[in-house]
């Protein structure tokens, strides 16, 4: 069951990036990343 | 591995995540498709080299949308990362945390901490940073990523600090108290580092929480040997994370140095890929 705890975590990875991607989530991500972040940098 | 090789490949890590040079000059962030996936340690996405995203950032930005978004997708990057690799992110992958051990290596203070009263307690206060400040508080306050407004420090170095030296982000008064106090936070972490082993990921980084909690599942980690350890504690004593990986092999505050296994005379210790059939090496009478 331990060998195949690793396996079993990728194997949710993938599907959590694939429900991601078909949601468009990377462009979400890419949209908050490209802009300066008030919050981030101390000022908003 | 030896003390270097990880030096450079952290090196390495840090030039490749911010690798946007011209940024530095022009203060413009980089807007390509590197911009989509999350890098696997701390670094902040404002900063002018960055060429990827902060997972601590980007899910702030889902949970404190309105409506609420679940980020299945940096969850599932940081599940991927934490299953591969553990901690060995902090260890190899993390600026933040590289930053903060060239800082520890200054000659003075000439007296580093390594353990002290409440060291062991405050190491819970990162899983509280990352239950309250990066979930919590993101879902109930609509549009407050309370992590990166309140604490982040790497947020003020990488991106704060830059930018508003360069002048940009189109503000006209940048320096508030919200930016003092976040300079603040820089200042204690940064000087700490200087005195105690990388303080922020040992007591605040959310990261370090989550992937400290992977470290026990992760693919490469700690393979010890018990049959070669004689318990003469060299291990432990070499920690700058203060583990005893004799005992706590896959402990969450282990970031996969491997300093620990460079002090063992026994060669009772070893990092590598679970599974993997253990390395011959010399047996403890042969070890000097
Ligand atoms: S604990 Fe956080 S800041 Fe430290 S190395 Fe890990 S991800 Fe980076
Ligand atoms: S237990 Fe070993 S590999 Fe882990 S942090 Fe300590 S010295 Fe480094």
């Amino acid at each position: 069951m331990k060998k195949l705890l690793t396996p079993l975590l990728l194997l949710l990875a993938a599907a959590l990036v694939c429900a991601g991607l078909a949601l468009g989530q990377h462009a979400q991500v890419l949209a908050k990343a490209a802009r300066v972040c008030l919050e981030c940098i101390g000022v908003g | 591995m030896g003390k270097r090789v990880r030096g450079w490949i952290q090196f390495a890590a840090l030039l490749i995540q911010n690798a946007n040079f011209r940024g530095f000059f022009t203060g413009k962030l980089y807007q390509g498709g590197g911009k989509t996936v999350c890098v696997p340690g701390l670094n902040c996405y404002s900063c002018p080299g960055a060429l990827g995203a902060c997972p601590v950032g980007a899910m702030q930005s889902f949970l404190s949308a309105r409506p609420v978004k679940l980020p299945y997708y940096v969850m599932g990057l940081l599940l991927f990362f934490g299953a591969l690799l553990g901690r060995a992110v902090c260890g190899f992958l993390c600026p933040f945390g590289f930053i903060q051990e060239l800082l520890h290596k200054l000659p003075f203070p000439r007296r580093k901490v390594r353990a002290f009263r409440g060291d062991r307690p405050l190491r819970y206060l990162k899983y509280a940073v990352l239950l309250v400040m990066v979930i919590a508080l993101p879902l109930a306050l609509a549009g407050t990523p309370a992590f990166c407004k309140y604490l982040c420090p790497a947020g003020t170095l990488e991106g704060g600090l830059p930018l508003v030296l360069l002048n940009r982000a189109g503000l006209k008064l940048p320096v508030g108290l919200l930016f003092a106090w976040k300079l603040l936070v820089l200042l204690a972490v940064l000087a700490l580092s200087a005195v105690i082993f990388r303080p922020f990921c040992k007591y605040l980084c959310p990261l370090g929480a989550l992937y400290g909690l992977a470290n026990r599942a992760a693919l490469y980690r700690m393979r010890p040997q018990m049959h070669r350890c004689t318990g003469c504690g060299a291990c432990a004593r070499a920690c700058p994370m203060q583990v005893d990986p004799a005992r706590t092999p896959n402990s969450a505050e282990c970031i996969r140095c491997g300093l620990c296994v460079e002090a063992c005379p026994t060669h009772a210790l070893r990092l590598g890929v679970r599974g993997e059939a253990p390395a011959p090496g010399p047996k403890p009478a042969d070890a000097e």
